[in-house]
């Protein structure tokens, strides 16, 4: 049996850091079937507790063994309704991956040869797609008049929605911006999840009878409560945690200082990168700092990379992270992918402030350099300024990714929903019911920044509560 | 989504500022003064802020007034009956807080005209005392005098120019006034510029005064921060926090410079588009 992973083939750096294209291109057919086995099929898989909805690994990888890829489509599509995407975007090192008995246990993050679970399903899910199996996924109808709102249409909602409206309940979504995905689309750039991916599992929804209305932002056009009185039996709550965090330091809203949210709004959901044919502008800097060490500080760095080298920029792109690489939150893949595509890293740095030019346009920035201390609450180790480390470096642009708060439209204009203090929806964990009763909620907006099987999972949940809810409701 | 009416209701050398009509029974509902959408002309366009000047709850629209500053404005000056917006949502924003405060004087320069009236009409609902004082540059570019003069117990126009009204700013009808009089609060929109004039004036006279800022947006939705403005020691983003703030408390000299980020940009742009815009 073969002991070494198969790699997984990858588009040049030279080349992709020119354009948008998917950086991983995923396996064959030959190398799927290497890798799958690898498994050992263990009596007791770890690898399912690792998963955040409880795919079962063993068995799917035990059907790509036999190439029954479409029993490998349906047994993962038991628990996880976009495959494809979450084959390219979870974060599988810290999941199933490290769960696996392949992994060195107490490490941060799976080993190498943990079995390259999100690979395999990434070719099942594309596979399904490309045979049209969500449709036979789906053929579990209970036809029923009944109507759900869901609100918002990130990872959450839209999984939230298939599930029900596989049950025959008739689903509207309502999104705010004036298209569907959250943060897989205006987040998330292309070159992780290829656009026609993402609008595919999405379209499979629109053939589940799945209404999306996108430019509603409800709180603001329509209330938790008018939705309610105007026959909606139940509505799920997918608002995602949509509002970017400062620093809160010095000249921090100088002239090209954006959020990462911005900064990839602008260009992924807007297209900035192809102005003027598209009218959104962006930016560009010679000396770019990203700020922050998770996976939107790993997609902004990657972007503004991009953007320089099709600008004919002499790229010039850092991270600066306040720890050390163990402790950034990113996948690991992305962070190899940004040093394979020339970004810098500056660790154990901590931003103290900006200076800019008499126009405004930020031309410095000042940071410390740090030690680490004693573990915080989050059990990594707390980085301590340095005193006297200061040093300044030529920054035109920087672009914050140091978090992300709960979205305030809905819930600020809904007493009677319950929040905590960081502003998150309050659910009950068994049912995701909120205090409003016949309204749940899922995803980011429960419990703050999380992972999109993570938002897939509480949503899934949240349907089978609502059904519950629904039958006991007598309706 | 579709433009029900449009109307050029100026022109000066080209650059024309419209009236639209657009039906959207839901937003039509809920605006409220104060409030404004973020719409989208076409799917590669940009997503911009306009002000909710009237709604007609019957026929399903709202109204919309533009002036042309770059690209988007262009193209959503150029549409006519018929054609619809490729999106729209909203109303966002906070509304203007409506009640009984006294004597208010309004005052708006240019388009901002257009974002006072619908506030100016409300306040005038609630019993109070209005004002207007509205400037532009010349006669040419004095839009809705009628209607703003409808809604006020007094009204003063001025241009810079002289060719309408009186000659001069804004300001400097706002300062006789003050000083003949207590009022209780202004409301100012209009170009940068203006606003902080209008606070400069007020403040000796310690009355409350209000200004609705136009910081550059993207969704309008709180999600991106684009919009952030310094407003005494607080951050706060214009589209969900505001967009009204206390004049006194912001800092104009961020703001104007914000405003500026992408001026090259949008040059380019229209120069670009130029053949499409048929100018
Ligand atoms: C840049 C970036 C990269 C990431 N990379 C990864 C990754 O590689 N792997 C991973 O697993 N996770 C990743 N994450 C995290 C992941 O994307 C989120 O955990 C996930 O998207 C949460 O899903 P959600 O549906 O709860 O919210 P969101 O995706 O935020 O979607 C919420 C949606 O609701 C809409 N909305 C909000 N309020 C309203 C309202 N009042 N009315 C109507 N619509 C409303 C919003 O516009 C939005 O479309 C990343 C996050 C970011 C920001
Ligand atoms: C809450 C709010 C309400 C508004 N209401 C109205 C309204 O009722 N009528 C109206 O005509 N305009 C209004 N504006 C301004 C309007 O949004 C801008 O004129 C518009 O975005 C310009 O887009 P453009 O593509 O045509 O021009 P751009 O090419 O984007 O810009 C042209 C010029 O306008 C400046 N500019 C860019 N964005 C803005 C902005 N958001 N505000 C002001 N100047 C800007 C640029 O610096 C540039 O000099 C409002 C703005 C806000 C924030
Ligand atoms: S959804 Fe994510 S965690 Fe679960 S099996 Fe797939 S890759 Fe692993
Ligand atoms: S733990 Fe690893 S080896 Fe064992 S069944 Fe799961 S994937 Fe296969
Ligand atoms: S416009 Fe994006 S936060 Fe205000």
């Amino acid at each position: 049996m073969r002991k070494e992973p198969v790699k997984i083939k990858e588009k040049d750096s030279a080349v992709r850091v020119k354009g948008f294209e998917e950086v991983v291109e995923g396996f064959c057919e030959e190398e799927v079937l290497q890798e799958a086995a690898r498994c050992i099929q263990c009596k007791d898989p770890k690898c399912v507790s690792g998963c955040p909805v409880g795919i079962d690994i063993k068995t799917f990888i035990g059907q790509i063994m036999k190439k029954d890829y479409e029993g490998a489509y349906f047994t993962i599509r038991q628990k996880n309704n976009f495959p494809s995407i979450c084959g390219r975007v979870c974060p599988a090192e810290y999941q199933c991956r490290k769960a696996c008995v392949f992994s060195k246990k107490g490490e941060p993050f799976a080993s190498k040869e943990a079995i390259g679970i999100h690979f395999l399903e990434r070719f099942i899910g594309d596979y399904g797609a490309r045979k049209k199996l969500q449709g036979k996924a789906a053929a579990e109808n209970r036809r029923s008049r009944v109507r759900v709102a869901v609100v918002g249409a990130g990872p959450a909602g839209l999984c939230c929605a298939g599930e029900l409206a596989r049950r025959g309940i008739q689903v509207v979504v309502f999104e705010g911006l004036h298209k569907t995905g959250g943060v897989l689309r205006y987040g998330i750039p292309s070159f992780r999840l290829p656009r026609n991916i993402l609008d595919f599992e999405i379209g499979s929804l629109k053939e589940l009878g799945v209404e999306i209305r996108t430019n509603h932002l409800i709180g603001q056009v329509k209330s938790v409560d008018e939705l309610l009185a105007e026959g909606f039996k139940a509505v799920f709550l997918g608002l995602g945690a949509g509002i970017p965090s400062f620093m809160g330091i010095e000249g921090e809203n100088l002239c090209n200082i954006y959020s990462a949210n911005e900064f990839l709004t602008r260009v992924n959901l807007m297209a900035a990168h192809e102005f003027p044919a598209s009218h959104t502008p962006v930016n560009i800097g010679r000396h770019i700092v990203v700020i922050g060490g998770g996976n939107t500080a790993m997609d902004a760095a990657r972007v503004a990379i991009r953007l320089q080298h099709m600008n004919g920029i002499a790229p010039d792109t850092s991270v600066f992270y306040r720890r050390t690489e163990i402790e950034m939150p990113a996948r690991r893949l992305e962070i190899e992918h940004a040093k394979e595509e020339g970004v810098k890293f500056v660790l154990l740095s901590k931003p103290e402030g900006f200076r800019g030019d008499d126009k405004g346009f930020v031309r410095k920035m000042r940071a410390s350099r740090c030690e680490l201390g004693e573990p915080d609450s989050s059990g990594r180790r707390r980085p301590v300024v340095i005193e006297g480390s200061s040093f300044e470096v030529d920054c035109d642009q920087a672009i914050i990714a140091i978090g992300l708060g709960a979205n305030k439209i809905l819930t600020s204009v809904t007493p009677r929903l319950e929040t905590d203090k960081y502003g998150d929806v309050i659910v009950n964990h068994e049912t995701m019911e909120t205090s409003i009763q016949g309204v749940f909620a899922g995803g980011d907006i429960v419990g703050g920044e999380g992972t999109v099987i993570e938002a897939m999972g509480m949503a899934k949940k949240a349907a089978k509560a609502i059904l519950d809810y629904l039958d006991k409701a007598g309706v | 989504m579709k433009i029900l009416s449009r109307e050029v209701i100026a022109d000066v050398g080209g650059v024309r500022i419209v009236k639209i009509a657009v039906y959207s029974p839901d937003i039509a509902a809920k605006a409220r003064p104060g409030q404004f959408v973020v719409l989208m002309v076409r799917e590669e366009g940009e997503r911009v802020p306009l002000t909710v000047v009237e709604t007609d709850t019957d026929k399903g629209t709202l109204a919309l007034i533009a002036q042309e500053a770059g690209l988007t404005t262009r193209l959503l000056a150029g549409l006519q009956p018929g054609d619809s917006l490729y999106s729209l949502v909203g109303p966002l924003g906070h509304p203007t807080e409506i009640k009984k405060y006294g004597r208010v004087i309004f005052v708006g320069g240019g388009v901002g005209i257009a974002e006072v009236l619908p506030v100016a009409r409300a306040i005038k609902g609630a019993g109070n005392h209005v004002t207007a004082i509205i400037g532009a540059r010349a006669k040419e570019l004095l839009i809705l005098e009628q209607e703003l003069k409808a809604v006020s117990d007094e009204f003063v126009v001025m241009t810079d120019d002289g060719s309408y009204g009186r000659k001069g700013f804004v300001t400097e009808a706002l300062k006789e006034l003050l000083e003949k009089t207590k009022y209780d609060l202004v409301y100012a929109v209009g170009p940068i510029p203006m606003m902080r004039a209008v606070s400069v004036v007020t403040k000796p006279f310690e009355v409350p005064t209000l200004v609705s800022l136009n910081a550059i947006m993207v969704d309008g939705t709180g999600m991106c921060g684009c919009c952030r403005v310094s407003v005494g020691k607080e951050v706060k983003f214009s589209c969900v926090d505001g967009p009204e703030f206390d004049a006194g408390q912001v800092d104009w000299d961020e703001l104007v410079k914000r405003n500026s980020i992408y001026a090259e940009k949008e040059k380019h742009i229209c120069r670009h588009h130029s053949e499409q815009l048929g100018r």
